[in-house]
């Protein structure tokens, strides 16, 4: 039977840390938008109200067992499949695609659920095969199931989020029990793949090729992605050991950083508190996916292990591709660096991945 | 419950956990080495580049291309002008400067507000346009307070100058800034907001070629944001400068004549199409536009039932009225039919069953003196004979009913009613009764003052029609003159075999008409000019001949000087303006200007002197020069006064003016070829 849950068992450390990491984006926001254009935005006390909700939904969903969420995934999945479409269909344009669906006052980006539905279908199709080796039949199935929705953000046109879409299915194969033929297979295939789309010049829109391989020199683009990144790479390195001081980065400042708030704050927060800041946000992240991890091994079963797996695959990727186009490692490809860049959206779905993981932790005890 | 088989009891294997776990770590390692590389190892290079981005870029504004008529006559100019911009990153707290501002630079503070609340989401340091025209004085508070308000900028643009009183402003057009919905159409993908961009005539057809290029220049500031020197200047490249085929002096009578009529006048040498004058009545100033116009000039324009902003020489769409009879005639003779039809008129004609009205009893009468005389009756039995069908099928071959193809924007197609077009707009059949209004002009065609004039120029050049234009091609890049050809469709230019007879009867019967027909009252003495009047009822007219009311005919004119192969082609319209023979008198008005000027330049020895033929030059001389001329032996007093012509070959005239000597050049004592002589 099920036992009386209690706060006692929510998982305070790694709370805290994300909290953490919360204070310093809210503060960061702040100076980093202070005297420039987007200073009337208030971008800070907007983030703050995302945390709170956040947090409110974090604990709202630590209290649903995820069993039932495992239960209702399936409708939730057909339903978010709808909401695609209808993005595609009525959403509204900003800046070139379709990815916002407007009910009344409040603005909805569909693919950034997706996310989160889509570490729940995956590990409750991964959890029914009880971690036995796979067959090409059951691969498929599930190329199939993570696939749909990523062919559909693909089209709005968002690669970023349809990118963030893979390491869910890659960390689903690789702890479900694919075995290495398989994966060796699979990976051939997915390079084939991508090596056909690249050439065959249809699927991905010009800006979105030069966007990913500016990053390989920025200087042949410099008033476009390569702008950005040039940028960027001038912010965290003239950011030096200490950094500029809150408020002080005159790449920031001086409105020569990009969306400094948003998809670029890391490299604003490079700017102004340097390597030693940066590393300290960087080993925040750390602990907290170790400890993420360490709640799947307690976790009771097979599903909420890799419920939290799922997780931890989506933050990683995250951090991993926003902090790595910051310095130059990786394509500027719009990913925002979770609990950190501002966004309703993105801050939601990280509280709300978070609670799922609670939850997880919150059961381990169960029968 | 969900409870997934095979979910209890199972859990994920240590090792994979433990695999992931050195993933991230990796991951994190590899992230922190690139800061250490970035933030560490090479700060000094970033710091240095940080600090050179304190460059701004600054636009050097490009003088647009200037506007000259066909004989290098200036129409439009720009004259330098200075701009005010605010750029906010400059100043400490914007707000509380502007009440200074707006008393500095005269302007409202509240238009002033609002004006930076609309450029809220752009960045900073972008400059936001305050103030045009700025005078010495607002300059010298400029500088006075450079200190206390270094947000305020100044540049230095040409702005456009155009003539006075909307003389050939549809022909021109205006310029304006760029449109938000511009900007989203791919044909202005190379424009920047704020960029000034030509909105209508020749500005906009030719902006591309008349924009030229900004230049731009590195302005290096402060931290604070404030200029301290210049690094680099990119020289901006001035427009294209463009001759217009229009004459001044033409286009100058015509606006004179036509007065305060609403209404159009074309006038296009059938030769090759360029247009000598086109002028659309009422008018607007293009100056207005220059700046930004007020909302209430704007509105005036807009709600002015005739239509100021329409060119009502390529964009009004009416019935062509008697005009027609000349496509009746050539579809007639073409055909065979009208050559020996022989019609009496007793006031009017019975066709499918109702009484059609002609104006007179005109009695029994052949094509050659209907045409003269505009006889409906004799027009009505035509339309019966040849049908609908082929009616439209001259019609459209000579143009009507089709864009003609002018390098000007937004020019209107008119309609040419037929069968198949009954059938596509209303899906019905065509009610021949129908065929005999569309006869005499009336009905559902619709045709532009253009497309008249440039279907009587062919019909009168022996069936050579052409494509009309504003600016004579050949000072435009060869690729800019296809991308106007195909951004311009049209019938362009087309030969249609006509046979003698037709163009021989229509034109001698249109000479007819100004002498002893219709427009007998604009006939010019000496001048062999040729037309055709028209009176198109409006709908929902009658027979209210009330000049300028709305029920009051619209009044054509067409005609062309000479009657054969003719030079000038003319088409005008007064909207209600009552009789076609009233617009004669404005077509006649500018055929003579027309012709007087010719008469004086053949009769221009300068003009003369590029061609390779020989001149005749009248000369007086009071004593032989020492080289002189042979004279004659009628006169051998040196003292006396004498005069004579000469027959000059005038090439080795070139170069030879400047050095002009008081004597007789050298060219004109070198190159008598003969000369009479005859006592003064």
């Amino acid at each position: 039977m099920r036992r009386f849950m209690s706060f006692r068992d929510f998982d305070w450390a790694l709370l805290s840390m994300v909290l953490a990491i919360c204070t310093i984006s809210v503060f960061e926001i702040y100076s980093a938008t202070l005297h420039t254009k987007y200073a009337d935005f208030h971008a800070h006390t907007k983030q703050l109200f995302w945390i709170t909700g956040g947090l409110a939904a974090m604990f709202l969903f630590s209290k649903i067992d995820y069993h039932r969420l495992l239960d209702w995934i399936p409708w939730v999945y057909g339903a978010s499949l709808l909401a695609l479409v209808a993005v595609k269909l009525v959403g509204h344009k900003v800046l070139g695609a379709k990815r916002w669906i407007s009910i009344g006052p409040m603005h909805f980006q569909p693919s950034e659920w997706v996310k989160l539905i889509l570490i729940l279908i995956v590990a409750r199709y991964f959890a029914n095969l009880g971690g036995r080796s796979l067959t090409w039949k059951e691969i498929f199935k599930v190329l199939v199931l993570v696939g749909i929705p990523m062919v559909l953000v693909l089209i709005q046109p968002d690669l970023g989020t349809a990118l963030t879409y893979t390491p869910i299915l890659v960390a689903g194969l690789f702890l479900g029990g694919i075995n290495l033929r398989q994966a060796l297979i699979l990976v051939t295939c997915a390079v084939v793949l991508v090596a056909g789309v690249w050439t065959s010049g249809k699927i991905l829109k010009p800006f979105q090729k030069a966007r990913l391989t500016s990053f390989i020199n920025p200087d042949n683009d410099p008033k476009g992605t390569g702008y950005q990144l040039k940028q960027s790479l001038i912010a965290v390195g003239s950011g030096g050991v200490w950094g500029k001081g809150a408020a002080k980065g005159t790449q920031t400042q001086g409105d020569f950083l990009p969306i400094p708030h948003a998809d670029f704050i890391f490299a604003a927060f490079g700017e102004e508190h340097g390597f030693v800041g940066a590393i300290f946000v960087l080993l925040l992240y750390f602990f907290i996916l170790m400890r993420l991890i360490q709640n799947a091994q307690t976790a009771a079963d097979l599903s909420g292990s890799l419920i939290i797996m799922g997780v931890v695959a989506v933050l990683t990727f995250q951090i991993a591709v926003n902090v790595g186009m910051v310095i130059g490692f990786m394509p500027v490809t719009g990913i925002p660096l979770p609990l950190m860049s501002y966004g309703g959206s993105s801050v939601l779905f990280t509280f709300l991945a978070l609670g799922v993981a609670m939850n997880v932790r919150m059961r381990r005890f169960v029968n | 419950m969900y409870s997934g088989s095979g979910s209890r009891g199972e859990k994920l294997s240590t090792l994979k956990l433990t695999v992931v776990q050195y993933g991230i770590l990796f991951m994190m390692l590899a992230l922190a080495a690139g800061l250490w590389r970035l933030q560490v190892l090479r700060v000094d290079d970033y710091r240095l580049q940080a600090e050179q981005n304190r460059i701004r870029k600054e636009p050097v504004m490009a003088a647009r291309g200037k506007l000259f008529d066909r004989e290098d006559r200036l129409i439009v100019d720009n004259y330098p002008s200075v701009s005010c911009y605010l750029v906010r990153e400059q100043s400490r707290n914007v707000d509380d400067d502007l009440p200074l501002i707006a008393r500095g630079l005269d302007l409202d503070l509240e238009q002033l507000r609002a004006t930076l609340r609309r450029y809220r989401t752009r960045p900073v340091y972008e400059p936001i346009p305050i103030k045009q025209e700025v005078t010495a004085d607002e300059q010298a508070f400029i500088e006075a307070h450079r200190n206390e308000l270094p947000e305020l900028e100044t540049i230095d643009v040409e702005r456009r100058l155009y003539p006075r009183d909307g003389f050939a402003a549809h022909l021109i057009g205006y310029v304006g800034e760029v449109s938000e919905e511009d900007l989203n159409n791919p044909r202005y993908a190379s424009y920047e907001p704020g960029d000034v961009v030509g909105k209508a005539g020749v500005e906009e057809t030719y902006d591309q070629l008349l924009r030229g290029e900004d230049g731009s220049r590195d302005v290096v500031v402060d931290s604070h944001g404030r200029e301290v020197g210049y690094l680099r200047t990119q020289h901006a490249i001035p427009g294209q400068d463009l001759k217009l085929t229009i004459d001044i002096d033409l286009q100058r009578t015509a606006e004179l004549a036509l007065g305060d009529a609403s209404g159009a006048v074309v006038a296009m040498d059938p030769r090759n199409g360029e247009i000598l004058a086109m002028v659309s009545h009422p008018s607007y100033d293009p100056n207005a536009f220059a700046v930004r116009i007020n909302r209430k000039d704007w509105n005036d324009l807009i709600d002015n039932p005739n239509h100021p902003l329409m060119n009502k020489a390529i964009q009004d769409q009416l019935a062509p009225g008697s005009t027609f009879k000349i496509i009746m005639s050539a579809a007639g003779l073409q055909e065979g039919v009208a050559q020996n039809l022989h019609v009496n008129c007793v006031g009017g004609g019975t066709f499918y069953g109702r009484f059609f009205h002609c104006d007179r009893h005109h009695g029994v009468l052949n094509i050659e003196q209907a045409i003269p005389l505009s006889c409906d009756t004799f027009f009505y039995t035509l339309a019966q004979k040849l049908g609908i069908d082929t009616i439209a099928k001259y019609a459209t071959e000579f143009g009507l009913g089709q864009k003609t193809g002018i390098d000007l924007p937004n020019e209107m197609a008119g309609v040419m009613p037929s069968t198949q077009w009954e059938m596509k707009n209303f899906h019905q059949r065509y009610y021949p009764g129908n065929t005999i209004s569309v006869g005499i002009g009336q009905g559902e065609t619709q045709v532009t003052p253009l497309q008249l004039a440039r279907a009587l120029g062919g019909i009168a050049s022996d069936g050579h029609f052409v494509r009309p234009h504003v600016v004579n091609p050949e000072q435009l890049p060869a690729e800019f003159r296809q991308a106007l050809q195909d951004s311009f469709p049209g019938s362009g230019d087309k030969t249609v075999p006509l046979n003698p007879d037709t163009w021989m009867i229509i034109t001698d019967g249109m000479a007819a008409a100004t002498t002893t027909g219709t427009a007998a009252a604009s006939h010019i003495e000496g001048i062999d000019f040729a037309g055709k009047t028209g009176t198109a009822q409006v709908v929902g007219g009658g027979d209210t001949h009330t000049k300028g009311g709305a029920k009051t005919p619209n009044s054509w004119f067409v005609g062309m000087v000479p009657r054969r192969n003719p030079e000038i082609v003319i088409a005008v319209l007064q909207e209600h303006g009552d009789w076609g023979s009233l617009s004669a008198h404005i077509a006649a008005e500018v055929v003579t200007t027309y012709v007087n000027k010719k008469r004086m330049a053949d009769h221009n020895i300068l003009n003369q002197a590029s061609l390779d033929k020989p001149v005749e030059v009248g000369a007086v001389w009071t004593e032989p020069a020492p080289a002189g001329p042979k004279r004659s032996a009628a006169s051998r007093q040196d003292s006396s006064l004498h005069a004579g012509h000469f027959m000059v070959d005038p090439k080795p005239l070139t170069g030879d003016l400047a050095s002009a000597q008081p004597r007789l050049p050298a060219w004109l004592l070198a190159m008598p070829l003969r000369f009479k002589e005859g006592q003064p």
